[in-house]
């Protein structure tokens, strides 16, 4: 009843709680953890069986087609971040913590990556053999994954701040988050390709992992008041 | 302030000290609720300010936030984790005493429950998980929008004890409810048309 602040948790305690919570959530409920994995993994095994057994044609599209359903499936579970703790309630308790948004914000990007985008990097690998890369392509396809999903969920946390108050928008939000994952695809894409015919893929993963730092640095900000606007 | 193109209130100025009970009345769609989120800073008001402490909060929001929980409809706790998972959450927002744990849940009758998940509980019990938030959050200023919600009799008696309690020891407390709610001669009113 004081207000003295002698007991206030510090920011990381409050930045991992929203990253222990969400995780504990996701791991109560894997089926939303599961579906967009299940996509993933539908998706890209469909499309060999429709392409054809030529190992050309296979090794020619499989870095796209991966890219392609990981974006998709990645897309997919954003809609769900901020929508059930705008439901519930636990929306207006973030906003009115005495704890930084942005970092809360952060924290739930992690967390929403811990659940969907890095088990979709390690069942990467499974696709790709459909597809027959070869193992060293297999590791680039991998690393590239793991930027391009990390920059996803932290660009995606926006477009699902901004779209929390309305209902059913999904659509919305692929369309507003589109535009900024162009490059994550061109580049994820053609980096695994150049790597398949034995190029350099340098520059490709320096970009990539640029532009994560660039949304890591940027996003959870623009999250934050995204979330203060359409919380009303 | 204007919900849509429809006026809510203008010209309203109220004061709440120390100790202090402030009871928002007024019917349905008067925008009670309104006024509360406006007053915590999760609406923006069209002119004016709240001050805290005699600072704007848009000035001063991290210390105005650690000084205020809010309580309203949505309570704001996960249905897949139980009690004491979503206690633990809050205790790493805000400031808070951890050790009062077991007794404030036993004052709420919510001991037993702590293992089940928090969505198999009934409202009234989901209300009281609320209130246990307020009772271990060290916050001078309380806000309830419908606290005596789904409560039973013994329930909202409770409330009104805590509220008592909580003005007694000092803080403040920002209530907006249909039931008559009146602590001595501590309690003010605002009435919304």
């Amino acid at each position: 009843m004081t207000g003295d602040s002698s007991n206030m948790p510090d920011i990381w305690t409050a930045f991992t709680g929203v990253i222990r919570r969400d995780v504990l959530l996701a791991w109560k409920r894997p089926g939303d953890v599961l579906n967009p994995l299940f996509f993933f993994a539908m998706v890209s095994t469909l499309f060999p069986l429709a392409i054809g057994p030529s190992p050309e044609q296979l090794q020619f599209s499989g870095p796209g087609v991966v890219w392609v359903a990981a974006l998709l499936a990645t897309l997919l579970s954003l809609n769900s971040l901020f929508l059930s703790d705008h439901e519930d309630g636990s929306l207006d308790q973030l906003i009115l913590s005495p704890q930084p948004l942005p970092l809360l914000a952060l924290g739930k990007s992690i967390a929403h990556w811990l659940t969907t985008g890095l088990p979709l990097v390690f069942v990467s690998p499974v696709i790709a053999v459909t597809f027959q890369m070869p193992s060293k392509t297999i590791s680039i396809m991998m690393l590239t994954l793991a930027f391009g999903t990390v920059s996803l969920s932290l660009l995606g946390s926006i477009g699902a701040a901004l779209t929390v108050g309305l209902h059913r928008g999904t659509a919305l939000l692929s369309l507003l988050i589109l535009p900024l994952a162009m490059p994550i695809l061109i580049f994820g894409a053609r980096t695994v390709s150049l790597s398949a015919a034995d190029d350099a893929v340098t520059a490709g993963i320096y970009f990539l992992a640029a532009y994560c730092m660039l949304a890591l640095t940027l996003a959870p900000f623009a999250t934050a008041a995204a979330l203060r606007i359409s919380n009303e | 302030m204007f919900r849509g193109d429809r006026c809510l209130f203008k010209n309203l100025e109220f004061a709440l000290n120390k100790g202090e009970l402030l009871v928002i009345e007024g019917p349905n769609g008067s925008g009670k609720t309104s006024l509360l989120r406006a007053v915590a800073g999760l609406l923006e008001f069209e002119t004016g300010a709240v001050k805290w402490d005699g600072v704007t909060i848009r000035d001063n929001h991290q210390s105005f936030r650690a000084d205020l929980v809010w309580l309203s409809h949505r309570v704001g706790f996960k249905g897949d984790l139980n009690i004491l998972e979503n206690l633990k959450f809050e205790s790493g927002l805000r400031a808070s005493d951890q050790t009062r744990l077991g007794e404030v849940l036993e004052r709420l009758s919510l001991s037993r429950l702590v293992e089940l998940p928090f969505r198999s509980l009934s409202a009234g019990q989901q209300r009281r998980v609320a209130l246990a938030r307020m009772l271990l959050a060290s916050a001078r200023l309380w806000i309830m929008d419908e606290p005596f919600t789904n409560l039973d009799k013994a329930g909202q008696a409770l409330v009104t004890e805590l509220i008592g309690e909580h003005i007694g020891a000092g803080g403040s407390c920002m209530v907006a409810s249909h039931q008559p709610l009146e602590i001595d001669d501590h309690t003010r009113r605002v009435t919304l048309q």
